[in-house]
């Protein structure tokens, strides 16, 4: 089977996983930790710990902290978008993904220059 | 508030939708294998963190609410919308959590697979919850104050 496949099965696996957990759990608050669940993160850092081996998954986890701290700012301003600009879900997550990239890509920058 | 199981919610979701959720989270688990080839593995850490699950679970959690209502006789949007912001509040402390998790990683690596993964995954669910009940606790004493 090829890698890709192995990806998608087990990334869809685990993400399904998570979603039925926060499916049935109440309230619906809680429920909201499971949408940042780290479920892509269990499946590729898995792969890549077998294919790759530690230090791969060293500097994967490495920058995983700063994608995560674009995620919280993205919830954020979902949240808000929400709320206050009374947006649909669709469009609010959709067009804050912006946001995520550049939060993401605003904090790598100055310290991915001399990283991998 | 107590936090509660309730299996009849699953009845809520629709069969494609359970697909839609798998065919997604494969689809961005092979993007970030794909991210890592092309532009290394520390880009591709970033991608880990990466909104995709949770465009669908808000849209779904809105579409399920707005369902609710209708079904009520009520119109449902600004429902749909409030249950949506509730969940985007939720996912904000699960990234939170998630930040601790990468962390984890990084510092349980040298001991192996296995105690990283378990390690990490109990260290991302205790400060989840922790961090829920720490909300809990500030709405309430903003409501006395």
């Amino acid at each position: 089977m090829s890698e890709s496949v192995i990806r998608f099965l087990v990334g869809g696996s685990l993400v399904s996983l998570f979603a039925i957990i926060g499916d049935i759990v109440r309230p619906k608050s809680f429920a909201g930790l499971f949408g940042a669940a780290p479920s892509v993160a269990l499946a590729t850092l898995g792969i890549a710990w077998s294919q790759h081996g530690v230090a791969y998954v060293e500097i994967q986890a490495r920058t995983m902290i700063l994608g995560a701290i674009a995620l919280a700012v993205y919830s954020a301003v979902v949240c808000w978008l929400l709320m206050r600009c009374r947006i649909r879900a669709l469009p609010a997550t959709i067009g804050a993904f912006a946001v995520w990239l550049a939060v993401a890509f605003c904090l790598y920058l100055p310290m991915g220059a001399g990283g991998p | 508030m107590k936090v509660s199981l309730s299996f009849s919610s699953l009845s809520n979701s629709r069969w494609y939708e359970y697909v839609a959720r798998f065919l997604l989270g494969g689809v961005a688990t092979v993007f970030t294998g794909l991210v890592s080839q092309q532009f290394g593995p520390a880009v591709g850490g970033l991608f880990l963190a990466m909104p995709a699950i949770f465009c669908a679970s808000a849209t779904l959690i809105e579409r399920h609410e707005i369902r609710r209502k209708r079904e009520a006789g009520l119109e449902g949007h600004r429902r749909g919308q409030a249950a949506a912001a509730l969940d985007s509040a939720g996912a904000m402390l699960g990234s939170l959590a998630m930040m601790l998790f990468a962390a984890t990683i990084l510092t349980l690596a040298p001991s192996g697979p296995v105690v990283a993964f378990l390690g990490s995954l109990a260290v991302w669910t205790i400060a989840a919850v922790a961090l829920w009940n720490l909300r809990l606790k500030y709405r309430a004493h903003q409501r006395r104050g």
